[in-house]
C-alpha cells in the first residue's frame, strides 16, 4: 500500500511486522532519515521488519538522480541511543532478488529491522543477469510461540534470552491463550516486558541486545572471498563496485600487482574479514563515499587492524570505474615504495 | 432454657460476577495507573474496562495501541490479557494501520491525547481517517501537555487560561470536527465525568468496524482545573450540552421499546448491536454530515461543548474492504500460502527476456 510519507510507511511495517506478517518497506535519499526514530524502536523492541535503502547522493537532497554509498554507516547505526542494526549488501539484481528473501529470513530470525542497502547504479539502471532462482530452502519465521506451546510452558518471558543466542520468544497478537499478552513499549523494560527503570534491567537488555549483534555476525551472508596466491595485496568492496573492481584486477595483474577480492555482503563484519585482512600487506577498502565508511565500520569492531586499511573512495556520483581504482591503488602502492 | 443457635449462617463469599465468556471485570483490568489522583484518563480507562467486559470481547481478541503522553500511558492499566503497543509519539495510527493489514480480525483500541493527536500526530491521525482503518480512536483531551509541565496543546480553547493567567490567543483545533471534515465514519465527543454517556459511545464505537474517533474532555487534574480554563471538572459540566440521551443496546439483546414514537432515534451498527438516541431538546441526525458540522461551529459560538454522537456513517467501506482482503489474516498464512509457484517466478522471468 501506499503511505502518506516515510514516517508513516515504517511505522506500518513495523506494525505489521509485529502482528505476525512479514512486512517490508523502501525508500531512498531523505526517507531513510526520517526513519530513523521508528528504526531505533523497532531495535529495541525487537520487532521484525525489512526496509530497503536504493542509496543516492546526500547529504539532503543532494544529487537526487545521482548513485553512491554514503547511507553506509548512518543505516548502520541508524537513530538515537545505542543501536545497530544488520544491514545486508547485494552487490547485483540477481543478489538483491536473493537477499529479498535472506532479509524476511533473518528479520525474522533476529527480530529486529533488516536493513537492505542497494544503490542509485543497481536499483535504477538496466542491468543484464542470469534468471533469478526459485528458492530451495523453507522460510525461517523465527522464534514464535504458539497457543500449543505456551499451554506446556504455562507462560513465557518476552524478552528473556533462553537460548543463549540472545533472541527471545514472541507471541502474535490473537493467540489465544491468557498467557500470549505482553506490552511493546519504547521505554525501559525488564525481561518480562513490564516498564523498568532500573539500570540492571536497562544494562541486561543492551548486552542482550549486543548478544543478537554477535549472532548476526555469525548468520548473516558470508563475504565471497578470492583470494590469489602470494598476492600482497587485497581489496575489499561491496555493492555495486563489485564490477569495477573485477575489471581493475585485471588491470592491477597486469600491473604486476596481483590483488587478492573480498565483496563484503552483510554487516556487522565478520570473521572472515579480520582472517583476509591478516593474511595480506595492505588491504585497500573500495567504496563509494568521501568518508571511507565502511573502513571505519570495519576499524570500530576490529581497531587493531586499522594500520592495513587503506582508504579508495569516490564520490562523484557516477558509478565508480575500474581506472579510477586500478589508478588509486597503483599511486598508493608506489607512495609505500 | 433453650439454647438455640439463632445466629444467621455465615454467608458464603459472594463469587464475583462473571459475564458470559465467565469472565471476572477484574480480568479485563491492567496494572495499577501511575497517573495523578482524580485525573480524567483513570475515569476513561474504567469505562473501557467495563466496555469491553460488558459486550463479552475475548481479552485476546483485542489490541491495544497508544502513542506517547500521560493518556499514551494507559493501555497498561487495562486489559493485561491483549497483546499492547506503546509507539512513538503521535505515530500510532500507522502501526494500527500495519497492524490491521496484518490481522483484520483483531479488535483495535487506540488510546492518545490531545498533543499526539493534534500537535506530532495530526497528519497520520487525518490519513487514518482517510483509510477509515477500524479502530477505536480514544483521544483523551485536556488541553495541555500534561508530561511536561502544563503548556497549552493545539486543542486549548482561545481564551483559555493557564494557572499563572498566561492566556491562550491561537484557534483551537477540534478533532470532532476535522474528523467530519475528512469523512469520519464514526464521531463523538464526551466528558470522563459523564460514565454513562462515556461507555455507550465506546461500546458503540466498538460495534463500529471504520475508525471511530471518540473526542473525550479529561481534565487535567495537575496543570488544567483551575478557574479560567475551558477544561476544568467545573467549566465542562457547565457547559456540557448532550446532544440525546444514549443507549446501547448489544446485538445479543432485544431492543425494549419504552419511549414515546418520535422520542427516539435509533442506529443500527455494524454488529448487529444498536445505538439508542433519546431526543433532547432539538432534533438531532447524527446521519447528517453537514447539519453535524453546522451544530459543532454553532456551539463553538454559543460556548457550548457538545457531547454525543455528532456524526455516523454506517454505510462506509473500511480499509479492508476498500483493499478486498483475503478472509484469512495475513498473519496466519501458511509459508505454502505465502510463497507463490515456481511458475510464477519463470513467467516473470520470461517477460524479461
Amino acid at each position: 500500500m501506499q503511505a502518506e510519507d516515510e514516517l508513516a510507511a515504517v511505522g506500518m511495517a513495523l506494525g505489521a511486522g509485529w502482528a505476525g506478517a512479514r512486512s517490508m518497506t523502501s525508500t531512498s535519499g531523505p526517507g531513510i532519515s526520517l526513519m530513523s526514530e521508528f528504526a531505533g524502536f523497532g531495535y529495541f523492541t525487537e520487532i521484525p521488519t525489512v526496509i530497503f535503502d536504493v542509496q543516492r547522493v546526500g547529504p539532503s537532497t543532494g544529487l537526487p538522480t545521482r548513485t553512491s554509498q554514503a547511507d553506509l554507516m548512518s543505516t548502520y547505526l541508524l537513530s538515537h541511543g545505542d543501536t545497530k542494526h544488520p544491514v545486508l549488501l547485494p552487490g547485483s539484481v540477481g543478489e538483491c532478488f536473493d537477499f529479498a528473501l535472506e532479509a524476511f529470513n533473518l528479520a525474522e530470525r533476529l527480530q529486529q529491522p533488516v536493513f537492505v542497502l542497494t544503490d542509485l547504479d543497481l536499483g535504477m539502471n538496466n542491468w543484464m543477469s542470469d534468471p533469478f532462482n526459485y528458492p530451495t530452502t523453507p522460510m525461517d519465521r523465527g522464534k514464535v510461540l504458539s497457543k500449543e506451546e505456551l499451554e506446556k510452558l504455562g507462560g513465557f518471558s518476552r524478552y528473556k534470552d533462553v537460548d543463549g543466542d540472545g533472541i527471545p520468544y514472541r507471541t502474535i497478537p490473537g493467540t489465544e491463550h491468557p498467557k500470549a499478552a505482553y506490552f511493546t513499549r519504547g521505554s525501559g523494560h525488564n525481561e518480562d516486558a513490564l516498564y523498568s527503570e532500573r539500570s540492571t534491567d536497562y544494562v541486561n537488555l543492551m548486552d542482550r541486545l549486543n548478544k543478537k549483534t554477535e549472532t548476526a555476525r555469525k548468520i548473516m551472508p558470508k563475504p565471497v572471498i578470492d583470494k590469489v596466491s602470494g598476492a600482497k595485496i587485497g581489496i575489499i568492496a561491496f555493492g555495486s563496485s563489485d564490477f569495477a573492481v573485477l575489471e581493475s584486477r585485471d588491470q592491477l595483474k597486469d600491473a604486476k600487482m596481483p590483488a587478492s577480492y573480498l565483496r563484503l555482503r552483510s554487516l556487522p563484519v565478520s570473521q572472515e574479514v579480520v582472517d583476509f585482512v591478516n593474511s595480506h600487506d595492505r588491504v585497500y577498502v573500495v567504496e563509494q563515499n568521501r568518508d571511507a565508511q565502511l573502513q571505519k565500520l570495519i576499524i570500530m569492531d576490529y581497531p587493531e587492524l586499522a594500520p592495513k586499511l587503506v582508504p579508495v573512495t569516490h564520490y562523484t556520483g557516477l558509478p565508480i570505474d575500474a581506472q579510477f581504482i586500478t589508478d588509486s591503488i597503483v599511486k598508493k602502492e608506489q607512495e609505500k615504495k | 432454657m433453650v439454647t438455640a443457635d439463632t445466629s444467621p449462617a455465615a454467608p458464603a463469599p459472594k463469587a464475583p460476577q462473571t459475564n458470559k465468556l465467565g469472565l471476572t471485570l477484574a480480568d479485563y483490568k491492567g496494572s495499577p495507573s501511575t497517573l495523578c489522583d482524580g485525573c480524567g484518563h483513570d475515569a476513561i480507562t474504567s469505562q473501557l474496562i467495563k466496555a469491553f467486559w460488558e459486550l463479552n470481547i475475548e481479552p485476546h481478541q483485542v489490541a491495544k495501541l497508544s502513542g506517547i503522553g500521560c493518556s499514551s500511558k494507559t493501555p497498561a492499566y487495562f486489559l493485561s490479557r491483549s497483546h499492547g503497543f506503546n509507539s512513538v509519539h503521535g505515530r500510532m495510527p500507522s502501526v494500527a494501520t500495519g497492524a490491521f493489514l496484518a490481522n483484520h480480525k483483531m479488535i483495535y483500541v487506540g488510546v492518545s491525547g490531545d498533543g499526539d493527536t493534534a500537535s506530532i500526530g495530526l497528519g497520520q491521525f487525518c490519513h487514518m481517517i482517510r483509510r477509515n482503518i477500524p479502530i477505536v480512536y480514544v483521544c483523551e483531551d485536556n488541553g495541555v501537555y500534561g508530561l511536561t509541565k502544563g503548556q497549552f496543546s493545539a486543542t486549548a480553547d482561545q481564551g483559555s487560561k493557564l494557572k499563572d493567567g498566561t492566556a491562550n490567543h491561537l484557534n483551537a483545533i477540534d478533532l470532532c470536527g476535522l474528523a467530519i471534515e475528512l469523512g469520519c465514519s464514526f464521531v463523538g465527543r464526551s466528558f470522563a465525568g459523564d460514565p454513562r454517556q462515556l461507555v455507550a459511545l465506546l461500546k458503540a464505537a466498538i460495534s463500529h468496524r471504520g475508525t471511530a474517533i471518540l473526542d473525550v474532555i479529561s481534565p487535567c487534574v495537575t496543570f488544567n482545573n483551575h478557574e479560567g480554563s475551558s477544561k476544568s471538572y467545573k467549566k465542562v459540566k457547565e457547559t456540557d450540552t448532550p446532544l440525546h440521551e444514549l443507549g446501547y443496546v448489544p446485538f445479543f439483546e432485544q431492543i425494549t421499546v419504552d419511549y414515546q414514537e418520535g422520542e427516539v432515534r435509533t442506529v443500527e451498527l455494524h454488529d448487529g448491536s444498536h445505538l439508542q438516541l433519546k431526543k433532547l431538546g432539538q432534533d438531532y441526525d447524527p446521519t447528517d454530515r453537514s447539519a453535524a458540522e453546522r451544530a459543532i461551529s454553532q456551539a463553538h459560538k454559543d460556548g457550548h461543548l457538545l457531547t454525543g454522537l455528532l456524526y455516523i456513517n454506517e454505510e462506509s467501506q473500511n480499509f479492508g474492504q476498500v483493499l478486498d482482503m483475503v478472509d484469512t489474516p495475513l498473519s496466519r498464512l501458511k509459508s505454502d500460502e505465502l510463497r507463490p509457484p515456481k511458475e510464477a517466478l519463470d513467467e516473470i522471468m520470461a517477460g524479461l527476456m
